[in-house]
């Protein structure tokens, strides 16, 4: 019985060698594959098993993990959820992630490059490997200001600082919690999330930078007085002419001013009266004056056709191409495809806050690692000069006109110059979008402020951004000013 | 079966100390490793561990050297590593589910049920002097195993889980009968080959170069085949199925030295499976299970799908050559992490290197039980010892080729590592067996017979030669053994061996 129990014993060894071929298959050759397949949900749960890093807003946490007893290991959890949504974004087991969770998610779970040396530092003194803080520049007071001004209505506040590009303010409305969503039971979280997905007002919509653009209105001519003003030929006091109507060439179509009435009695004002009372014939001639090349490249200047990135994705802003002379007026006056963001507005303001220098919008302050450790700080930087200091002062002391004696009445502060536009969009067949832009104090501003109200809010179809839109821009600056 | 090949004399126990101090070290070190890597500390309990797997290690190793001196060393020390990895990676898998907020305490009933494993097996050492004694019993043992197998078939105490009835019931308890009827079957098979194989081997009909059976022998092989696939349908477990077969037909194959029946075995078994699987729905979808694993309508049945074994490809996957570490990979994401799926949690933890490095303990283990076989003088103790190494091996086979998708998946638990009572008592018992066997044909037989014959008369007689008189063979048995030690060229086999144990 030997030569068959030594012939069995080569078959065993035959049989291990081909389960260990076959572990090799798996756990080798096809690794890759099956490491890639949609259905391993491993790699996900490795991330959510691991501690996340929190989102930190004014010394305070707004997003942080938790440990918990199921088979994630850590649950993500919101502080004012609907108040920093638009910011902080959701992470979610099965809707994955936006807003910050996202753009700065390999600091927040700790695989960034820039967080090596401190995993070496993990892997050495045994540490599980910990995700990095990440600093807004939000500033909890602002925000909570804006978002209670703008209340129930539909629109969006931006605040930031013109000195450095901070944002200080980002709130969209109507906004939603992402704690909804960042449930572990995946029922919850799909039904919550349908809803917010099929909610007529988009909730799930960051209106300040990536919702669908808007018509400007006459906040446009901020860009049209600027590209005025650089070309030299225009200074606040030129004349320009004012009539009740103006007929644009080339069609029957006629431009007229708000509520159809006569911006001045001699029918010629100043830019700056233009300006400050926003009347709508004399900035339709001057864009014919300008013509559309001049206006699209001061657009241009400003950030109008580049999308942003701050760490958050921003929607380019447009102005159209190839116009013909009467949809260049209608243009220079913000109406007809021009669509902006109210951020991009934003920066249209902060150049002029900021004596003619845009400095680069941004969000994250600084990225500190698990021991505190700043791993990096955001300096703040120069998007452009896309007017001269000149230009700044005059339009600054134009728009200080628009607040004092002009359509801005209702941004005055007591003690404060505040400097503004307001912008009322005609949108055919809706309520019109109200806008203010704003900043202050004007002789060495602080604070820009862009309110978009959608749709006249509170109003509807009365509304205007001088209503509307200019007390929200009034709280918010108040909220900075501490006044 | 006439020779007697040469053995060392040295007995080997105290290699066995000091490979049995090494496999604590891996058992207790990965216990310790998983404490450290999920709660960054030692577990609380690590003494009271240690100490309760060391007092099984070193019980039996005393036991040996009382009762059963000249065991095989190996054998033990393979076992208790391989049982203390399964303690560690189930000690594990609790964690993760208390994580989620499941209390289990698999690991410390697991370690209570290897306690009593170590009990029966130092029980069969103690009591069972004489492995011939199994002998005796060929019968018994037949009723016994084929009554174990029928067990989960009677209605009451038989449980259906996942789709295989192969559970019964009793008192609050599950067992897998199935683990214990193969203990039976081979000590049923043993005797019964032991006595038959002449007529089994010889010879009929010669076609193609292969010296075929003759046709009227072939009854014993049917019968047993109609056995395992009536295991096969009616208890719907192919793995169960397979191992009876598969240890019958090797067993066979020892006895008779006749490749002819295992090639008639792998056809039987081949022709009866592909039948099963075309005529019962449940056979078939094993099939389909393990043909299109990741096809995704394949993947998305459910029940019935292969979502578990794709899981667990995926967790195997994820450990990659070296492991995510013990404690640190997601092997409680397997559904039966701990009993049927252990496999892929060791390769997902302990990476393609730990996997093998497990596997080579069991291939290990089983060519010592096989080096048992080879050099025990009785037929019924080498057909024995040959069965049990090989239903060991071939079990490894079953399950890792099922988790790996080298063959279909089957219900079967790998042995010493996965979490269940009966597979480890039955398991220990066939370590038992196996030391049992060992010690017969490690003893230094030979020489010790040559100093029973130069010894005057009066002297004491050594040790080894006693332990044969008074080890309760039968008066058969007793003729039959001194001749096949006389008859063999023992001397002319000893001399090339310089390690021989010649004085």
């Amino acid at each position: 019985m030997n030569t068959p129990l030594r012939k069995l014993a080569t078959v065993m060894i035959v049989m291990f060698a081909a389960l260990m071929l076959s572990a090799t298959w798996v756990q080798f050759v096809k690794a890759p594959s099956l490491n890639a397949d949609g259905r391993n949900v491993r790699g996900l749960y490795r991330e959510y098993g691991n501690y996340r890093g929190p989102i930190i807003v004014g010394g305070e946490q707004v997003a942080w993990s938790e440990p918990v007893k199921d088979s994630f290991g850590y649950q993500r959890k919101y502080a004012d959820g609907a108040l920093y949504s638009a910011v902080t974004g959701f992470y979610s087991v099965v809707y994955g992630r936006t807003g910050i969770e996202s753009t700065n998610n390999t600091v927040l779970n700790g695989s960034a490059d820039s967080l090596f040396i401190t995993r070496v530092q993990d892997l050495v003194t045994g540490k599980q490997q910990r995700g990095a803080t990440v600093e807004l520049t939000i500033d909890p007071a602002v925000q909570k200001a804006a978002a209670a001004a703008l209340g129930a209505q539909k629109g969006a506040v931006v605040a930031l600082d013109p000195r450095t590009g901070a944002i200080l303010a980002m709130v969209t409305s109507p906004s939603f919690d992402p704690t909804l969503l960042a449930g572990h039971d995946t029922t919850a979280v799909n039904t919550a999330y349908q809803t917010l997905l099929h909610d007529p007002n988009d909730p799930l919509v960051n209106r300040a930078i990536s919702g669908d653009t808007y018509p400007p209105g006459s906040i446009f001519k901020l860009v049209t007085a600027a590209t005025a003003l650089q070309s030299g030929r225009y200074q606040p006091d030129t004349l320009l002419p004012a009539p009740r109507e103006l007929a644009l060439p080339l069609t029957s179509t006629k431009i007229q001013n708000f509520g159809g009435e006569s911006c001045s009695p001699n029918a010629t004002l100043s830019l700056a009266d233009a300006l400050r009372i926003s009347c709508n014939t004399s900035f339709a001639q001057l864009g014919l004056d300008l013509g559309d090349q001049a206006l699209r490249d001061q657009a241009r200047a400003f950030g109008f056709g580049q999308t942003l990135n701050i760490p958050l994705r921003v929607t380019a802003s447009t102005f159209p191409d190839n116009l013909d002379a009467p949809h260049t007026a209608m243009s220079a006056i913000g109406q007809f495809e021009d669509r902006v963001t109210p951020l991009q507005v934003a920066m249209v303001a902060s150049a002029i806050a900021n004596q003619g220098v845009l400095m680069a919008p941004y969000l994250v302050a600084t990225e500190r690692s698990a021991d505190l450790q700043v791993i990096s700080r955001t300096t703040p930087s120069e998007f452009g000069r896309p007017i001269s200091a000149t230009t700044a002062t005059q339009l600054r002391d134009m728009m200080l006109a628009v607040v004092r004696s002009g359509t801005g009445r209702s941004a005055a502060i007591a003690g404060v110059d505040v400097a503004g536009k307001t912008g009322t969009a005609e949108v055919p067949g809706a309520a019109p979008e109200a806008w203010f832009a704003a900043f202050a104090p004007a002789s060495a501003p602080t604070v820009v402020v862009v309110v978009l109200v959608e749709q006249g809010g509170n109003l509807g179809n009365e509304a205007t951004g001088g209503q509307v839109a200019a007390p929200i821009a009034r709280a918010v600056i108040q909220a900075v000013l501490k006044k | 079966m006439a020779t007697v090949t040469p053995h060392r004399l040295r007995a080997g126990r105290g290699i066995e100390l000091a490979l049995l101090v090494l496999a604590l070290a891996i058992g207790i070190g990965a216990y310790a490793l998983v404490g450290l890597n999920t709660r960054g500390r030692v577990p609380a309990d690590i003494v009271g561990y240690s100490l309760g797997i060391a007092v099984i290690a070193f019980g039996l190793h005393l036991v040996l050297r009382w009762r059963a001196p000249y065991a095989d060393p190996v054998i033990l020390p393979t076992v208790v590593a391989l049982n203390g990895l399964g303690l560690a990676m189930i000690y594990r898998l609790d964690i993760a589910e208390a994580a989620r907020g499941h209390l289990e305490a698999f690991a410390s009933r697991q370690l209570a049920w290897t306690a009593l494993g170590g009990i029966f097996a130092a029980a069969v050492l103690i009591a069972l002097r004489d492995h011939r004694t199994l002998r005796r019993y060929t019968y018994t043992a037949m009723i016994v195993g084929l009554g174990l197998v029928v067990l989960p078939l009677v209605p009451g105490i038989g449980t259906e889980i996942n789709g295989a009835r192969i559970w019964v019931h009793i008192g609050g308890n599950s067992l897998q009968p199935a683990e214990f009827a193969k203990l039976a079957l081979a000590i049923f098979f043993a005797g019964y080959l032991v006595t038959n194989r002449d007529i089994l081997a010889l010879a009929g009909r010669k076609v193609l170069g292969l010296q075929l059976p003759r046709a009227r022998d072939l009854g014993p092989i049917l019968l047993v085949w109609v056995f395992s696939l009536g295991v096969l349908v009616f208890e719907r477990d192919l793995g169960t199925s397979l191992l009876f077969f598969g240890l019958f037909v090797a067993m066979l194959y020892i006895a008779t030295e006749r490749a002819s029946w295992v090639l008639i075995g792998l056809v039987l078994f081949a022709g009866g499976a592909a039948l099963a699987a075309r005529s019962f729905a449940h056979v078939g979808a094993r099939f389909t299970i393990w043909l299109h694993a990741l096809d995704p309508a394949v993947y998305n049945k459910s029940p019935g799908g292969s979502e578990q074994l794709v899981r667990g490809l995926f967790g195997m996957a994820s450990g990659g050559l070296f492991g995510t570490g013990l404690g640190q990979g997601r092997p409680d994401l397997v559904p039966y992490a701990e009993s049927d799926f252990i496999v892929s949690s060791l390769g997902e933890e302990l990476g393609l290197t730990g996997l093998i490095a497990i596997l080579t303990c069991y291939l290990v283990f089983s060519q010592r039980g096989l080096r048992t076989a080879v050099g025990v003088r009785d037929g019924f103790g080498k057909l024995l010892a040959g069965g049990l190494a090989f239903v060991v091996a071939f079990q490894c086979f079953v399950v890792v080729g099922g988790v790996t998708r080298l063959i279909p998946l089957t219900g079967l638990t790998m042995p010493f590592l996965a979490y269940g009572g009966s597979s480890l008592l039955a398991n220990w018992v066939i370590v038992a067996l196996l030391l049992r066997v060992s010690n017969d044909a490690r003893r230094p037989f030979a020489a010790g017979v040559r100093v029973v014959e130069n010894v005057p008369r009066g002297r004491p007689v050594p040790d080894g030669a006693r332990a044969v008189p008074g080890s309760g063979a039968t008066a058969e048995e007793m003729v039959y053994q001194p001749t096949e030690i006389v008859s063999g060229p023992i001397r002319k086999s000893r001399t090339p061996e310089p390690s021989g144990g010649e004085e």
